[in-house]
């Protein structure tokens, strides 16, 4: 054993050769003499093996994890873009058993205690009776809910889930820097980082004695399950999310597919009667907890925010009369606030009869008479942000401010001083950090989590711990800093391992066809299947025009070219333009520099890379990413991996006149691998489950019409000669193969047109989409006996009778004025009937999705 | 006095309206100034759902959805209200208004304690530098509350001007200040605010006043609407109202449905719908003095 300390010691100076640990902070891995402290003796003894630049195979190995599970966070603004991907530590921080115990001790009696606070403070209000709490905290704070006051929830509990934002001093105590509680963020990363960080240390891991998180989580399920009010056996959980605009969004579908929840957003549930239903395709289905992961003050429009659309009217009423349990309850959010900070010692013994064990971190309420003489006082080194709501921003650092600005600022929190909180810096301590070179000191915020468990909490034996350089000031989100480590907690002995799949000895009940899909997910699925398709259309249109471009051009050739352009919905406006000189250019097209093609070129390019231009390739690419994001807690890694892959912003050409041909069409070819990688993995991964068949369903309606567009724009209107246009056809519905193969080169429209219209067999025809479809429709759930056939089903009987009785030949003639106009209406019909199937799916399945909308309401005068 | 009060809101829409939730308080509301004898309020169609309670002011809500199609939605309230006395400001009040202000900030009564929950700002009626600047004339220093209030009071009937056209639900008392026009729930957040502005203690009272027909024209049924004012708190007093739009204390002759901090705590109908389209929206109220005799009868 001494042996082995020694050489950890000597071996430390290579690890920790240049780590200084500053004056005046407390470090966690070392003492302020140098020695590893005895927590991580055996950890560092480990990491001294592997050295240094095993440490950064590991960081490499962990970062690559976390993209290979599209870990990310939702940052909207940030430098890198709306979906940054999360960064973590490969060394985690260690706390010994001894010293988590008497922390979790702490942090239960918090959470008793905020727990406690809220009974009241919605309640009897006898911390305000009692003159414990100044009226202004509570009054002028935007966050407390006057709707909630009497509203007691179910169990009595307002708090279920909480977490604490803690900091170390320099002499070495912990205290509470912050309070969330409004579905705290970071409960997901913390797991995901002990995931990652498990499989790039597996040997430390096991030997080490690490408490396991698994048990929070089982005790996370079993409180919500216990919330309920109603279907006690069986529950329906919910967790509510704001959606993938928000920053939480990642987590969310972490979260719901961990728990094993669905994950909805506020439209997805509806109020009827005083209880909740989530919107399925199968129906309404009852709906008894909610893990709430929105703000308070968006649960519902009808009570709290009006212009909100991110609850569902009516909650709060359900809430009130006992048929839904809230986690957390509403109003809850209120304990955010900063200024509520100097008040705890004196709550918790007012409420308790108990010290507070845990310490906060001091704070000044500019509320109060004798803290704003001393923010004055101390005005030029203190730490400024506002009192009640928190904006997970930085606060603002006076010490770096000008005079001036300093001046400004004090006479902003003269005239209002209770919306102002005051620190001074801090001192936080540093644990050991790989900054691609070597271990480096960071700062650490450590966020810890908990949930309610009979009459108390349970803290998770772990959490999340965000990191930063010494010099950096940051905020208090789950984001905030520049990295994340994970927490381990060390126990005494073997830890026992659980999981979160069902033990053996419960036999799970087997479930094929899950009706509970919400229409929301369907409808997006829908639209994600459309827009897949949509993008392909415009390659393979696009591809074709790249091509006569590259090639020489026979005069006829343009012609073909323009017709094609003509038919991207994109260029349509310039379209006359085109062919007005369409016919110039056939009698120039000698001439070295061609104006008109060069015209074309641009068209073309705007197509592809204009993301303005409706209907351009960028477009299409960007709607198909939306609505892959609004699914993406459906959507396995692998085809999210393929989803961040389809953009083209990072290969835009400079100008269309300096980029080459050949690299647009190998771009565009990439493009179109990528698509069919994306909907190859969605045929071969996913359940036939409704999820999928609405996918497919909207591919399918999609390429139908898509087809249906490019015969008639290239074919309506009789064109001679037509073999080249007929070519090029075959060439974009994919085609020309098996047209070869059919009828070898002796191109023709009546088999083109069987082909491509008629034929069931063929995957690009729209008979085989049509098949499909009816198909489809056939599986959808439906009010069973009502009658034969629902309104989708008739719809796509009419339009396969139509198409198969349909006489080719007479497709093909040319009429007086000459098109042809029996193509022309014979498309125009199967339009119509695909059309009125996405109505009616729409109508059926979908109609769900909008959003309710304030009444007037009459002014007194 | 013994008054009936009658009104009636009718929503029709374009379209038909799926799915709607609605929050009422339309129940006059029993306390010491007045009694309600009886009280309905029917919805038509009948909704799905219904409950009465009470909301966090103590005043009667109703709750209610609808989940039927319908395109048009009516919601008719009766009642029966027997005031018994009006609101008078203290005679001979010679404490200066700054005591009321000092009582707040330090109170001592549950009373007080529970009269700072209207100390602060609400969305529709918040302080400002503008309020209290428009409010000072009328508080100097060591002037009684009441000789205070009702100067306030006549200053705002004296330089707003009742327009109904220059006001909608959205407009702020800092705009008001500005254009110098509106209707009753602009001049009463108007007053809130600067009272609050003050230091002092003012909430939003919603109801119904009787209105008289000129001499010699009868009066027209219907042509009554809803009303608001506001309530000032009086240490050892209580809450003492006052009508900013009609420069007088409400007398027994105005019916209280309930208070809060502003409209949106107590307006008499709120909700959303799905669906709907474009809605029209028709309001009645008529208020009438009930013979003594005649007030037992059932509605």
């Amino acid at each position: 054993m001494n042996d082995a300390v020694i050489t950890s010691v000597a071996e430390q100076r290579k690890l920790f050769a240049n780590y200084r640990v500053a004056p005046n902070v407390y470090d966690e891995a070392l003492t302020a003499d140098g020695q590893v402290r005895p927590t991580w003796q055996r950890f560092c003894a480990r990491l001294e093996q592997v050295g240094l630049a095993g440490v950064g195979q590991r960081a490499d190995q962990a970062r690559r994890l976390l993209r290979e599970n599209g870990v990310t966070y939702n940052d909207v603004g940030a430098p890198q873009g709306p979906d940054r991907p999360w960064e973590l530590d490969p060394l985690p921080v260690l706390i010994g058993r001894a010293e988590w115990t008497a922390l979790t001790e702490g942090i239960v009696q918090r959470a008793v205690l905020l727990n406690a606070f809220l009974a009241d403070i919605y309640g009897p209000q006898r911390l305000l009776r009692e003159k414990i709490l100044p009226p202004a905290v509570v009054y002028e704070h935007p966050g407390f809910l006057h709707p909630c006051r009497g509203l007691t929830p179910l169990g009595g509990r307002h708090l279920t889930l909480y977490a604490a934002n803690l900091i170390r001093g320099a002499d070495g105590a912990w205290c509470v820097l912050a309070d969330r509680t409004q579905g705290p963020s970071g409960v997901g990363y913390a797991l995901e980082n002990r995931i990652v960080i498990s499989r790039t240390l597996p040997r430390d891991y096991e030997s080490l004695y690490i408490e396991r998180l698994a048990p929070f989580f089982i005790t996370v399920r079993e409180t919500l399950r216990g919330l309920a009010p109603r279907h006690r056996d069986n529950p329906r959980v919910v967790l509510l999310s704001p959606g993938p605009r928000s920053t939480r969004y990642f987590e969310d579908g972490y979260l719901a597919r961990y728990l094993g929840y669905a994950l909805v957003e506020g439209g997805d549930l509806t109020v009827r009667g005083e209880h909740v239903f989530l919107k399925t395709l199968g129906g309404l289905m009852p709906v008894d907890v909610i893990l709430r992961r929105i703000f308070d003050e968006d649960c519902d429009a009808l009570e709290l925010r009006p212009d909100s659309s991110l609850g569902t009217p009516g909650l709060m009423q359900a809430a009130r009369f006992g048929n839904l349990a809230l986690a957390n309850a509403a109003g809850s959010g209120y304990l955010e606030a900063p200024a509520l900070m100097p008040f705890w010692p004196r709550i918790c013994q007012f409420l308790l009869s108990e010290d507070l064990k845990l310490p906060c971190s001091p704070t000044m309420w500019c509320g109060r008479p004798d803290d704003l003489r001393q923010v004055e006082r101390e005005l030029d080194n203190l730490l400024i942000r506002p009192a009640f709501i928190h904006q997970n921003l930085p606060p603002v650092d006076t010490s770096r401010m000008a005079q001036v600005q300093r001046q400004q600022l004090w006479q902003e929190i003269l005239a209002h001083p209770h919306r102002f909180v005051a620190k001074r810096p801090d001192s936080r301590s540093t644990a050991p950090t790989w900054n691609g070179r070597e271990l480096a000191p960071a700062r650490l915020v450590l966020r810890t989590f908990g949930i309610a468990s009979g009459d108390s909490y349970q803290i998770m034996p772990g959490g999340l711990c965000r990191v930063a350089d010494p010099e950096s000031s940051w905020g208090e989100s789950a984001s905030s800093g520049q990295s994340s480590k994970d927490v381990w907690v060390l126990s005494d002995g073997p830890v026992q391992s659980v999981t979160l799949l069902p033990r053996s000895t419960t036999a799970v009940e087997l479930r094929r066809s899950i009706n509970d899909l919400p229409s929301r997910v369907a409808d997006n699925l829908f639209w994600l299947g459309r827009n897949a398709e949509r993008a392909e259309a415009v390659v393979r249109m696009l591809r074709s025009c790249v091509v006569r471009l590259t090639s020489d051009l026979e005069p006829t050739g343009i012609a073909d070219l323009v017709t094609l352009i003509g038919s991207l919905p994109a260029v349509k406006q310039s379209l006359v333009a085109a062919k007005g000189n369409g016919k110039i250019v056939a009698v120039e097209s000698d001439s070295d520099v061609n104006p008109a093609i060069a015209k074309l070129r641009e068209q073309v390019f705007e197509g592809i890379f204009n993301p303005q231009r409706r209907g351009s390739l960028a477009q299409h690419l960007h709607c198909f990413r939306d609505t892959a994001t609004s699914v993406r807690d459906r959507l396995s890694v692998d085809s999210w991996r393929i989803v961040n892959q389809l953009r083209l912003e990072d290969a835009l050409p400079p100008t269309p006149a300096n980029a080459r041909m050949g690299d647009v069409l190998l771009l565009l070819n990439q493009v179109l691998n990528l698509l069919a990688a994306f909907m190859g993995l969605g045929t071969e991964s996913m359940t036939r489950s409704p999820g999928w068949r609405f996918l497919d369903i909207g591919r399918r309606i999609e390429r139908a019409l898509k087809i249906l567009h490019l015969v008639r724009s290239s074919l309506v209107e009789a064109v001679e000669p037509i073999s080249s246009l007929l070519e090029a056809v075959l060439e974009i519905a994919d085609c020309s193969m098996t047209y070869r193969h059919r009828y070898l080169a002796s191109l023709q429209l009546a088999p083109l047109l069987d082909l491509v219209l008629v034929d069931e067999t063929n995957p690009r025809a729209v008979g085989y989409q049509l098949n499909a479809l009816s198909e489809h429709v056939a599986e959808l759930p439906s009010d069973s006996g009502l009658s034969p056939r629902t309104p989708e089903q008739r719809t796509m009987l009419a339009a396969q009778s139509a198409l198969r009785l349909t006489d080719v030949e007479a497709l093909c003639e040319i009429d007086a004025s000459g098109k042809r106009m029996a193509l022309d209406r014979f498309i125009d019909g199967l339009e119509t009937q695909l059309l009125r199937l996405a109505e009616d799916l729409t109508h059926h399945y979908l109609t769900h999705t909008v959003a309710a909308r304030q009444i007037d309401t009459a002014l007194p005068n | 006095m013994l008054l009936r009060v009658v009104h009636r809101t009718t929503y029709q829409y374009t379209s038909a309206v799926t799915l709607g939730h609605s929050q009422l308080r339309l129940t006059p509301r029993t306390f010491h100034r007045q009694r309600t004898l009886s009280s309905r309020v029917t919805i038509t169609p009948g909704p799905s759902t219904r409950r009465d309670w009470t909301d966090c002011y103590g005043n009667d809500a109703i709750y209610f959805t609808l989940e039927e199609p319908h395109r048009e939605l009516s919601i008719e309230s009766r009642a029966l209200v027997d005031v018994f006395v009006g609101s008078q400001l203290p005679v001979n009040d010679t404490q200066p208004w700054e005591y009321t202000r000092s009582v707040l900030r330090t109170p001592e009564t549950p009373e007080a304690i529970e009269a700072q929950a209207f100390l602060f700002d609400s969305f529709r009626a918040e302080r400002s530098p503008e309020a209290l600047d428009y409010a000072l004339p009328s508080f100097r220093a060591g002037i009684s509350l009441t000789d205070a209030v009702r100067d306030l009071t006549s200053r705002i009937y004296r330089d707003f001007r009742y327009d109904p056209a220059a006001t909608n639900i959205h407009t702020t008392t800092k705009h008001l200040l500005g254009d110098r026009r509106g209707v009753c729930q602009d001049f009463a957040h108007l007053e809130i605010a600067c009272l609050r502005s003050l230091g002092l203690a003012a909430r939003y009272i919603s109801g119904y006043m009787l209105t008289r027909p000129p001499p010699g024209k009868v009066k027209m049924v219907g042509a009554d609407a809803s009303h608001a004012w506001v309530s000032v708190y009086f240490p050892e007093r209580g809450w003492i109202d006052l009508d900013p739009t009609n420069d007088r204390t409400p007398g027994d002759d105005y019916i209280t449905l309930g208070w809060g901090r502003d409209y949106d705590d107590v307006s008499p109908a709120r909700g959303l719908v799905l669906g709907g389209g474009g809605g029209r929206l028709a309001v009645s109220v008529d208020v009438a003095e009930q013979p003594a005799n005649l007030g037992r009868v059932p509605l």
